[in-house]
């Protein structure tokens, strides 16, 4: 099974690098960019086929490392 | 003082820690490798130096703060021993759960490498007897996670219990954004449990305490551990 993991950083947590990013996108002449937030994507092929399984052992993941819950949402996804 | 250094894949300043344990307590740190699950038996002071613990993938100090000898690390500080976390080792007790918060990246997104002007907030902690409340020492520092975040309720906490125990001034002492220098919340660069028993600052205060770097400022925070730890005893 294939699975995906999205992790973005929280609404009003400063993001540096996504400023960066927005900025290099205005002066590229990218037109409409309001702005940008940085996040991280962790592709996962999961073993077995239960689909229930795989949901919370991501969401552990997530939680134990993937995801500094401090700062930082994240959302699983399995994608079969 | 019986101390402790702990390294992990990535980690560089751990020499430069046992020099200056070595130099200040007069006793060699034990080095404990991280797959290790226990600490040496006596040990009064464990310290998480700095580095690049394995490449800062993930996030900075993320997977080291997982490894096997943070367990052992844990136990030390819910009983009461000393932990003292230095840059990596301040973002590796961060998301190990000893301190709260997070290292952000800087706010100017650069890699600061300088020295820094630190003001002592307290003195009546293990961390900073060796100093006067209200001093300001200059220290090294380099990393380019340094800028502290946390929520409004902890910042308000730490503010509010006064554990917030170093934090970046102008050279006279005063607070000003333009040396604050990674544009940490309320200019914190180290900040202490609820306990007051683990500290983690980004500095590097091991790197100044020899006439030698150029500056001995430094020396106070070690002098005042082993102090500390004499009394206790």
């Amino acid at each position: 099974m294939k699975a995906r993991v999205t992790v973005t950083l929280k609404s009003g947590i400063l993001d540096p690098q996504g400023k960066a990013i927005e900025g290099a996108l205005k002066s590229l002449g990218v037109e409409g960019v309001a702005s940008v937030r940085q996040g991280k994507v962790f592709d996962i092929e999961f073993a077995g086929a239960d689909k229930a399984r795989a949901e919370a052992a991501l969401k552990d993941a997530a939680e134990k490392l993937l995801a500094n819950t401090v700062i930082e949402n994240y959302r699983v996804e399995v994608t079969g | 003082m019986k101390s402790a250094v702990l390294v992990f894949p990535g980690i560089n300043r751990e020499r430069d820690m046992a020099r200056t344990l070595t130099l200040i307590s007069g006793v060699a740190p034990a080095m404990v490798w991280h797959a290790e699950t226990a600490l040496p038996a006596g040990t009064d002071l464990v310290v998480i130096p700095g580095g690049f613990s394995y490449g800062d993938y993930l996030r900075c100090g993320a997977i080291a703060a997982r490894a096997p000898i943070m367990d052992a690390v844990r136990a030390h500080a819910q009983k009461g021993g000393l932990v003292l976390a230095i840059c990596n080792g301040f973002q590796i007790a961060c998301e190990a759960g000893l301190l709260p918060g997070v290292l952000m990246r800087n706010a100017r997104l650069k890699f600061l490498c300088k020295d820094v002007y630190l003001r002592v907030e307290r003195s009546d902690t293990p961390f900073s007897r060796g100093y006067n409340a209200g001093q300001v020492i200059r220290v090294p520092t380099a990393h380019g996670e340094g800028n502290y975040v946390a929520d409004a309720g902890t910042i308000a906490r730490l503010e509010g219990e006064g554990r917030v125990l170093y934090r970046y001034v102008a050279p006279d002492g005063a607070l000003d954004p333009a040396w604050n220098v990674n544009g940490s919340t309320n200019a914190i660069a180290g900040i202490l449990n609820a306990r007051g028993n683990v500290l983690g600052m980004m500095p590097h205060p091991e790197n100044h305490v020899e006439a030698a770097m150029g500056c001995t400022d430094g020396r106070g925070l070690f002098a005042g551990l082993v102090e500390h730890v004499a009394r206790a005893a």
